[in-house]
């Protein structure tokens, strides 16, 4: 087992000098960088630049340097803790991304609960009444919620609550409060304002959910071991609890390797709509003024998280799943 | 008679939901299982067998239904209760009670029925402790008792073990266990040694046996081979689409078979007692137009093929993940044998003997670590395991294989023109218009009719499915064919007619064939000379007939002594059965295991692997010869 994780942790290490050589090229793609997007944004404007200030800058940042050089002077940042320099902001990428990616997570966790709270039950009860009115009626209700996109839901519900409860919904707080200190009034207005985001993200998780449950569930069923185990007198709540649905929490357990970077990335549209302070307006911010570091180290964090999640679901599976546990050493 | 019946199906009608109405499946079956005796329900697949036992464990698919008659239960236990189960909810605690409790399951495929991630014991034990009043480590004695009951050498390893960890034959023991641990009255087999090696079927046969002896429960066979029947039952019912053919006792039913259907079933199913030229006669035969002329790439008897040293190992890599050591099984260990023009060369072996890795080397669908395949084409001798890529292509139309599944081998998204077509377009042979009119000529040499081109495989039964697959395999005239167990998915009266044409294709064609499989009767039919495998290694290679007269090597002996014969004169000898387990080499005599072994000519085209020094008696024979 410790073996086992040494090697899959040792593979991390070359899957991730691969992913942040893509970004790094894909960022250096376009034929200008921020500062000549900066410049003629100035000029356009009417305004004079200061090439003096800009020049610095971009001898400070080895933005005149070959792509080479610069590449490793910012992976190498990382191990110093040094994620670069956001030009945008003029401020270290740390220091802007703080609090946002708490509340993103915050954010994200929530819905995840939210969607598995809501999906799994009904996931059970459709794949085990198949084709009845129930599951009907619940699969139209989870289609809606895949099939309505989530900055409409957002908008719709912003019109709403103004509408009728004279409401301002956005937000995930009192602006206010954010980037002060944590206390507990500030805990208060996230709680107040946290429910709507995830209702509104979580209404299409759920529903994709409540398909992936169904689907895999009614796979299970299916199965010759479902027979033995009613065959042998289990009563089918705990026949059904026992086996098939221990087998479909395989699903589960490697869909995890797939939140942990829409955690931190997923629902920008919701989040540019509702103006909520996470983390994802900001990339898409960053990706369009080629704010390459900010950028860049978000993709990259993004990426260590891909591979982290695939990692601990990999772990999960293995405890969870004997045949993943033992197959090496099967003797048949 | 004292014993009142046990369970008594009377007129049973089953039907199942279909989109126009309901479709009866079982049309007014009776039969009667008294305690302590052994029924068999025999037929083939779609006859209706499988659904009545589901029907008496009240496990029916929702669509199915129980549209007549009474399924009449009697507990010995509680002989003044009878329970009409066909009336009784199906998931009714009542009925709960009673299966697994009083009625026990096995079934046929032990890998699909137990479940995965859970250990063999926690699954035998709750079946325990959901009937009976134990818990802990109590339960946990009885559930390990019972894995020694069944025939677990180590219960307590057994317990902790989950379903892959084990063997076939295992993994049905342990749900042997799990349907007698509560001490049923009736246990319900359904087919229960079908997807098991003969050597293993025939020690699970024996344990049921002697487990019905000890606990004096009463079972209900279902099974389409008449071979087990003939072993195991003291009775016998013949199922033919839903309805019973012919009732009896066994020695009535083998002696004097009076209904055209089971005469017509015992006479589908090879036996060894066929003389050369002997057909099978077939329940449904094609008829297959004889105007193929006899065409061969080298003069029939001249050697075509000839395999050397060949060498296959797998594993090594570190690719699973926790493998602890780089351990290598070797598949195929150096293999060797000559195949002639026209002749039928067969293969026999267990699961795991090597014999499907040896047609996938001669075929280059995998690659061999070590030897020679020479084929001995028209245009000189070729080195098959040297040739390149484009080499490779223009020699593939010489050797072409028929595979096992039926179903999975057609692509079901391809109409059967497109799947005759497919290998003569890669080919780039004929224009579109002669390969329609080639295809269509190979239906009707398979015996099915050219109209069916534009159907899809979906469309056919299982027969005519293998029967596609062989035209697909003669698409491209190839000289020799592999057929990696051919039948072995097919019913016995589908078989007979596969193995006929695929006959009488050799003869009109001149086709030359490896015929593999791991059922011995069906390769004495078909082979001329044969090869037994085990353990990647060829341990008896001879003609049909000295195999079948003098089989020298113990595992050739194990392996002829559990064929089940459809003949009550020729029983399994179980007591004997428990002690030999074919390919344990540990058992073999001393001069066949170890190392230095080789194949050893006992007499002419009688080769044995044994030690070099040969062992004095059979060499005498051999010189008497």
């Amino acid at each position: 087992m410790i073996k086992y994780l040494l090697r899959r942790i040792a593979i991390m290490v070359p899957t991730l000098l691969v992913t942040s050589i893509l970004i790094f090229t894909i960022m250096r793609l376009p034929p200008t960088d921020y500062f000549e997007t900066y410049v003629a944004e100035l000029q356009a404007q009417g305004e004079r630049a200061d090439l003096g200030r800009i020049e610095f800058l971009r001898k400070e940042y080895g933005l005149d340097q070959p792509a080479v050089t610069q590449y490793f002077r910012w992976v190498g940042g990382f191990f110093k803790g040094d994620f670069g320099y956001s030009f945008e902001y003029d401020l270290p990428v740390s220091a802007i991304v703080g609090e946002r990616l708490g509340l993103t997570i915050l954010l994200a966790f929530c819905t995840i609960l939210l969607t598995w709270i809501i999906a799994f039950p009904i996931g059970i009860y459709s794949a085990t009444h198949q084709y009845s009115w129930g599951d009907y009626g619940l699969t139209f209700v989870g289609l809606l919620g895949i099939a309505i996109p989530h900055f409409l839901l957002a908008l719709v519900m912003m019109y709403f609550a103004n509408v009728w409860f004279g409401l301002s919904i956005g937000g995930l707080m009192d602006p206010k409060y954010f980037n002060q200190p944590m206390s507990w009034e500030k805990a208060q207005s996230i709680l107040a304002h946290l429910w709507i985001p995830v209702l509104i993200i979580g209404a299409g998780g759920t529903g994709s959910m409540i398909r992936k449950i169904r689907a895999n569930l009614l796979d299970e069923l299916q199965k010759q071991y479902v027979v033995t185990a009613k065959a042998k007198g289990l009563p089918p709540g705990r026949a059904l609890r026992k086996y098939p649905l221990r087998m479909s929490l395989n699903f589960f357990i490697s869909h995890i390797g797939d939140i942990l970077p829409t955690l931190v990335s997923g629902a920008e549209l919701t989040a540019v709509v509702l103006s909520l302070q996470t983390t994802g307006p900001l990339l898409l911010r960053a990706l369009q003024s080629q704010d390459m570091f900010l950028a860049g180290s978000f993709l990259m964090f993004l990426a260590l998280l891909t591979v982290i999640g695939t990692l601990i679901s990999d772990i999960a599976l293995a405890f969870l799943d004997p045949r993943i546990r033992l197959q090496g050493e099967a003797t048949k | 008679m004292t014993t009142q019946d046990l369970l008594r199906i009377e007129d049973l009608r089953i039907a199942f939901e279909v989109q126009d109405g309901l479709h009866e499946v079982v049309k007014g079956v009776s039969l009667r299982l008294q305690q302590g005796r052994t029924v068999a329900l025999v037929g083939e697949s779609g006859s209706g067998k499988t659904v009545i036992s589901q029907a008496v464990m009240g496990l029916l698919p929702k669509k199915g239904h129980i549209t007549g008659g009474r399924i009449l239960f009697r507990d010995p236990a509680t002989p003044a209760i009878e329970t009409d189960l066909a009336t009784l909810p199906r998931e009714g605690q009542a009925y709960q009670a009673l299966r697994g409790g009083r009625m026990g399951m096995i079934f046929q495929e032990p890998m699909s029925s137990l479940s995965p991630v859970h250990t063999i014991g926690d699954q035998v034990e709750e079946a325990l402790t959901l009937h009976r009043k134990v818990q802990g480590k109590e339960a946990r004695e009885a559930t390990e008792r019972m894995f020694a009951l069944v025939g677990f050498r180590d219960p307590a390893w057994a317990y902790e073990r989950y379903p892959f960890e084990l063997s076939g034959g295992l993994r049905q023991r342990a749900m042997l266990a799990m349907a007698l641990i509560c001490r049923p009255a009736l246990l319900i087999a359904d087919e229960p040694t079908t997807a098991l090696d003969v050597t293993i079927q025939a020690q699970v046969l024996a344990q049921m046996k002697a487990l019905q002896q000890e606990f004096g429960m009463a079972i209900l066979l279902i099974t389409h081979d008449l071979g087990v029947v003939a072993n195991l039952a003291d009775e016998v019912f013949v199922i033919y689409q839903g309805e019973i053919m012919e009732a009896g006792e066994a020695g009535a039913i083998f002696r004097e078979p009076r209904h055209p259907y089971l005469k017509a079933l015992l006479n589908a199913s090879p036996h060894f007692d066929m003389k050369p030229g002997e057909r099978l006669v077939s329940l449904r035969s094609v008829e297959v137009p004889r105007t193929g002329k006899p065409r061969s790439a080298v003069p029939l008897g001249q050697t075509l093929l000839e395999v050397r040293d060949l060498e296959k190992s797998y594993g090594g890599g570190n690719l699973a993940l926790f493998r602890k050591s780089g351990a290598t099984v070797k598949a195929v260990d150096g293999v060797s044998f000559d195949v002639a023009s026209g002749e039928c060369f067969g293969i026999v072996g267990e699961s795991g003997s090597g014999k499907t890795t040896v047609g996938h080397l001669i075929m280059r669908s995998r690659r061999a670590d070590g030897g020679r395949i020479t084929f001995h084409g028209p245009d000189g001798p070729v080195d098959v395991l040297a040739l390149g890529s484009q080499a490779l292509r223009t020699f593939r139309p010489n050797i072409q294989m028929i595979f096992q599944d039926p179903v999975s081998s057609l692509s079901p998204r391809m109409t059967v023109l497109d799947i005759l077509r497919e290998p003569m377009m890669i080919q780039g042979k004929l224009s579109p218009s002669e390969q329609r009119t080639r295809a269509e000529a190979l239906m009707q040499m398979v015996g099915l009719d050219p109209r069916f081109l534009n159907r899809y495989p979906h469309s056919f039964s299982g027969g005519q499915r293998q029967r596609i697959g062989i035209a697909r395999a003669l698409a491209l005239e190839p000289s020799m064919i592999i057929c990696d167990e051919p039948v072995s998915a097919l019913d016995v009266s589908v078989q007979a007619q596969v193995l006929n044409l695929l006959k009488d294709l050799q003869n009109s064609l001149g086709l030359t064939s490896i015929f593999i499989s791991h059922n011995l009767a069906v390769v004495h039919y078909m082979a001329s000379r044969i090869a037994v495998m085990a353990r990647g290694r060829i341990v008896e290679l001879a003609s049909r007939d000295q195999l079948f007269r003098n089989p020298t090597h113990p595992y050739t002996q194990a392996l002829l002594a559990a064929v089940p014969h459809a003949d009550l004169d020729r029983p399994l000898d179980f007591a004997n059965l428990q002690r030999v387990n074919g390919s344990d080499s540990a058992r073999w005599g001393e001069e066949f295991r170890g190392e230095g072994l080789v194949l050893h000519e006992i007499e002419p085209g009688h080769r044995v692997l044994m030690r070099a020094s040969p062992v004095v008696a059979p060499m005498k024979e051999a010189v008497d010869a």
